[in-house]
C-alpha cells in the first residue's frame, strides 16, 4: 500500500462548492443508490470534485462529507485509500500518468518516464517552474495491447514512443491536445498490420440473420413438444473433472456398498470356546506329545480363562498381588495360549477381506 | 482457429455502427424476451449446460454461481454486479467489450438479473476508464430508449442498471472488496462467509460477475448451450478474448477458441515473436499474478484452464504477455511485486507488510545483490503469505515470485555470482523500509 497524504496547509484552498452544474450532476447520482445508501455515491462525487478543482482539498472532502451525511474521516479515508485522487495540486493543462507496470515496460515505458523527466520535471508529481505541467507513474492503465501509453486527464495516448510522447507534451504546453488513442496508424487494439478477424461487416449481419432462423426453428419445435414443464437436463458439463487418485470412487469413504451382516459373520472365524483343557496344551511340535500342563484341580476348566477381574470375589489388583501370584501366572499363560488362535484367525479374515476389495 | 460466424464479440474493435440498431443487425438483443419466457431455471440450466466457466481469472462455472442466488429473500433486492474494475497488468479485454460492444453487456445484465431475481445492476467500472464508461452510460441510455430495460420494458422484467465508478484500486476487482467500495468505503475485502449471494451489497443477495461472462451469456442462450461446448476442450470450453501483450510483432485483442495453442494465437494474430520463435524467453500466460512460463514448455500449450495449469500456471484472464531475450525476466518480475506491493490495501499484516518486504528483495535480486540463501528464503516467505490472507492478492503477489525461482534461478544466482565479483566496490546502503 503506499502513504498518502492531505497537501500542506498553505496549499489548501479556504472552501469549496461544485458548480451549479456539477451540483445538478451530483444529485442525479446520489440518486441512483438506494435510500439511505447515498454512502455508495462518494468516489463519484471526489472524482467530479477532482475534474473541477484538478485535485481534492480538504475543503472538497468536507463538503462532500456534509453533503452526504458521513463522518469526515469516512471520506478523507477514501480519499487517501484510491490513488486515483490527487491530493496536491498538479499540472493545470496536463498531468501526464505514465503507465509503468510491466507490460509497458517491456514495450519501453521507461524512456517514456525518461522524457517527463527531462520535459516536465526530474520528480513526479512536481509541476514545471510554470506550473502547467506535471507527471507521475502510474501502475496498470488496462490498455496493454497498445503498449506503452500514458494517459492525460480522461484520454488515453496508446502505443507511443518517446518522440511521440515529446510532441504530445508539447502540444498540451501549447493548449493544443492532439488526438488521443493509438498514436501509429493502427486501429484501436486491432492487430497493427491489419485485421484478422471480423474484416466484413455484411457477412457478419448475414450470419447474424442465419443464427436467428436457426434459433426460431429450434425454439418453435421446443414450443411443440414442451410440455409445460421446464425440462431440467443434468448437467455435468460445468463440474471439472478429475483424475486425481483421492477422487477415485473405488476409495471412498464410508464406502457406498452396504455389507448384511450375515455375510460378515459367515466370514470372520468364531471366537474360540473357552475349554481350559484345549487352551492349556502346548503346541505339539513344541512337546513332541499333547500333556496337560495343570493337574485336574480347575474343576470347571475355564477358570484359566477368565480375567482376574472375573475371579468372583477374589481380590483384584495391588490387593491381589500377594496371595494370586501363582494363579495370575497361570492365567496370563492360559490367556497366551488362547490368544493365539485368536491372533491367527484376524489374519486370515483379514486376508480374506482384502482379496474380496 | 475460430470463424467470424462464431464469434460473440462482433465489433470489439469498435469498426462497425456501434449505435444499438447496429448492433441489432449484428444479432443482439434478438429474442431477449422469448429467452425472459423461458424462465429462471432454463436460462440457469442452460448456462450450467454450457460449461462457461467466469472469465475473470478464477473460471468459477458461472450458471453454478447464478444457481446459488436465494429465491427466497424475505423482501430484500436482490443485485446483479458487474465486476468492470480491469486492473490486472495485460488485460484490456473489458476495456474493448466497454467502449465498442457495450450492448452485448447491458443484454447480459437483463438476462442474468433476471436468472438470479434481481431487481438492479450496477456495474462497477475502474476509474480509469473514462470514456468507456461514457460510451457504456450511451449504451445503457439507448436501450432505456428502446424499452429494452427499465420499468414495464418490452422483455417483462423490471430492470434498472447503474454505472458506477472507482478510482484507482486494483483490489476493488476482488467480489467483496468491490461491493466495500460500492458502498462508498475503502476497498478491503471481507470475510467469507457470509457469501455475497447471501450478504452482499448492503446486506442483499448479489453475484458478483466479470463482463465477459455476462456478456457472452445472450449469445450463448440464443445458439444454445451445446453449441458454445462444443468449441474448445471439454472443461475449457467456449470462446475467449486473448490479448497478446508485449513482445509479439502485432500486439492485439482477439476472440478466440479455448484451447487454441499458444504457437497458433501467436502465429494468427500476433505476427510471430519479434526476433522470431528462437528469441522467446518466457511468458506469463493469464495476467501479472500468473506464474511465469519458460518459451519450451508454452510453445505448444493449449492455451486454457487445464492446459496451464499441467504447467504449473494458470490460465487467468487470458491476457498473454510475451517476452523475448531482450528482457530482464528478473526486472520484470519485481515490477510487479512492485504493483502488488503498491496494491495492497494494507488488511492483512502478511500481505501488507510481505509484499513491501518482498518487493525490496526482489529489487535486490535484479541486482544481484544478496546472498543465494535468500533466494530459498524469498521463496519461504511467498510460501508463508500465500493462503494466509483474507483475499487473494496476497497469493496473486507470492505466485509471480515462485514461478520466477523454479523456472528462472539459475539466472538470479549468476547475478548474485556477478556481483560478488565486484563487491568490493559497492558500500552497502542501509534501506528503511517504507
Amino acid at each position: 500500500m503506499s502513504v498518502r497524504r492531505l497537501a500542506e496547509p498553505t496549499v489548501q484552498p479556504a472552501s469549496f462548492a461544485f458548480s451549479a452544474e456539477n451540483a445538478a450532476w451530483a444529485d442525479l447520482a446520489i440518486a441512483k443508490y438506494p435510500e439511505g445508501r447515498q454512502q455508495s455515491a462518494v468516489i463519484p462525487l471526489l472524482m467530479r470534485a477532482q475534474e473541477q478543482e484538478g485535485w481534492v482539498s480538504k475543503a472538497a472532502i468536507e463538503t462532500i462529507a456534509d453533503m452526504l451525511g458521513m463522518p469526515y474521516i469516512r471520506v478523507l479515508e477514501v480519499a487517501t485509500f484510491y490513488t486515483q485522487y490527487q491530493l496536491k495540486p498538479v499540472g493545470t493543462k496536463a498531468h501526464v500518468q505514465v503507465c509503468g507496470t510491466t507490460p509497458c515496460m517491456v514495450r519501453g515505458a521507461g524512456e517514456l518516464m525518461d522524457v517527463c523527466r527531462s520535459k516536465i520535471h526530474h520528480d513526479q508529481f512536481h509541476t514545471n517552474e510554470s506550473g502547467t505541467l506535471s507527471w507521475e507513474e502510474v501502475e496498470c492503465l488496462g490498455a496493454c495491447v497498445n503498449a506503452p501509453m500514458v494517459m492525460v486527464f480522461k484520454d488515453t495516448y496508446e502505443d507511443l514512443t518517446s518522440e511521440r510522447l515529446a510532441e504530445i507534451i508539447d502540444a498540451f504546453e501549447a493548449g493544443t491536445p492532439p488526438q488521443p488513442g493509438p498514436q501509429t496508424d493502427r486501429f484501436y487494439s486491432a492487430p497493427a498490420s491489419g485485421f484478422t478477424s471480423l474484416t466484413d461487416e455484411q457477412a457478419i449481419q448475414d450470419n447474424a440473420r442465419e443464427w436467428r432462423e436457426k434459433r426460431k426453428q429450434a425454439w418453435s419445435a421446443d414450443a411443440a413438444t414442451a410440455t409445460g414443464e421446464t425440462a431440467t437436463p443434468p448437467s455435468q458439463a460445468a463440474r471439472p473433472k478429475t483424475d486425481a487418485p483421492e477422487t477415485n470412487p473405488a476409495i471412498k469413504s464410508p464406502s457406498p456398498e452396504k455389507a448384511s451382516p450375515a455375510a460378515e459373520s459367515a466370514e470372520s472365524v468364531k471366537a474360540p470356546v473357552g475349554n481350559a483343557a484345549e487352551a492349556n496344551k502346548a503346541e505339539p511340535s513344541v512337546e513332541g506329545e499333547a500333556k496337560q500342563r495343570q493337574s485336574g484341580a480347575d474343576k470347571d476348566g475355564d477358570q484359566g480363562l477368565k480375567a482376574p477381574e472375573l475371579h468372583k470375589g477374589e481380590p483384584v489388583g495391588a490387593d491381589a498381588k500377594g496371595e494370586a501370584a501363582s494363579d495370575a501366572s497361570v492365567t496370563s499363560a492360559g490367556k497366551d495360549q488362547a490368544g493365539n488362535p485368536d491372533a491367527d484367525a484376524a489374519g486370515k479374515s483379514g486376508g480374506k477381506d482384502g482379496e474380496a476389495s | 482457429m475460430l470463424a467470424d460466424k462464431d464469434r460473440i464479440f462482433t465489433n470489439i474493435y469498435g469498426r462497425f455502427d456501434q449505435s444499438i440498431q447496429g448492433a441489432m443487425a449484428r444479432g443482439l438483443w434478438d429474442g431477449t424476451d422469448e429467452i425472459i419466457a423461458k424462465g429462471r431455471d432454463w436460462i440457469i440450466n442452460e448456462m450450467k449446460a454450457s460449461g462457461l466457466r467466469g472469465r475473470g481469472g478464477a473460471g468459477f462455472p458461472t450458471g453454478l454461481k447464478w444457481s446459488f442466488m436465494p429465491k427466497n429473500t424475505e423482501g430484500r433486492p436482490s443485485y446483479l454486479v458487474v465486476n468492470a474494475d480491469e486492473s490486472e497488468p495485460g488485460t484490456c479485454k473489458d476495456r474493448e467489450i466497454l467502449r465498442h460492444d457495450p450492448h452485448t453487456l447491458v443484454e447480459g445484465c437483463l438476462i442474468a438479473g433476471f436468472a438470479m431475481g434481481a431487481t438492479a445492476a450496477y456495474i462497477y467500472v475502474r476509474g480509469e476508464f473514462i470514456r468507456e464508461r461514457e460510451a457504456l452510460q450511451r449504451a445503457i441510455d439507448e436501450a432505456y430508449e428502446m424499452g429494452f430495460i427499465g420499468k414495464n420494458n418490452k422483455n417483462g422484467h423490471d430492470f434498472e442498471i447503474y454505472v458506477h465508478h472507482g478510482a484507482g484500486a486494483y483490489i476493488c476487482g476482488e467480489e467483496t472488496a468491490l461491493l466495500e467500495s460500492l458502498e462508498g468505503k475503502k476497498g478491503q475485502p471481507r470475510l467469507k462467509p457470509p457469501f455475497p449471494a447471501n450478504m452482499g451489497l448492503y446486506g442483499c443477495p448479489t453475484t458478483v460477475n466479470n463482463v465477459e461472462s455476462i456478456a457472452v451469456a445472450p449469445t450463448i442462450l440464443r445458439r444454445g448451450a451445446g453449441w458454445f461446448s462444443s468449441i474448445g476442450r471439454p472443461n475449457n470450453v467456449g470462446t475467449k478474448l486473448f490479448m497478446l501483450v508485449g513482445h509479439v510483432n502485432t500486439p492485439c485483442t482477439v476472440e478466440e477458441e479455448m484451447g487454441i495453442s499458444f504457437r497458433e494465437l501467436v502465429e494468427k494474430h500476433g505476427g510471430g515473436i519479434r526476433g522470431g520463435w528462437d528469441n522467446l524467453l518466457a511468458v506469463i500466460p493469464g495476467g501479472a499474478s500468473c506464474p511465469v512460463v519458460k518459451a519450451e514448455d508454452i510453445i505448444d500449450c493449449p492455451m486454457d484452464f487445464d492446459g496451464l495449469r499441467e504447467r504449473k500456471s494458470s490460465f487467468g484472464t487470458a491476457a498473454v504477455i510475451v517476452m523475448d531475450k531482450s528482457t530482464d525476466i528478473v526486472k520484470a518480475i519485481a515490477r510487479l511485486s512492485y504493483f502488488f506491493k503498491h496494491e495492497s490495501c494494507g488488511q492483512c499484516t502478511p500481505c501488507r507488510e510481505g509484499t513491501g518486504w518482498m518487493w525490496r528483495v526482489m529489487e535486490r535480486l535484479v541486482r544481484g545483490e544478496a546472498q543465494k540463501r535468500e533466494i530459498d528464503m524469498l521463496l519461504d516467505v511467498t510460501k508463508q503469505v500465500e493462503g494466509h490472507t483474507i483475499c487473494a492478492l496476497g497469493d496473486a503477489a507470492a505466485w509471480p515470485i515462485q514461478g520466477l525461482i523454479r523456472n528462472f534461478r539459475p539466472e538470479i544466482e549468476r547475478r548474485i555470482d556477478e556481483f560478488s565479483y565486484n563487491a568490493h566496490r559497492v558500500q552497502p546502503v542501509l534501506v528503511a523500509a517504507e
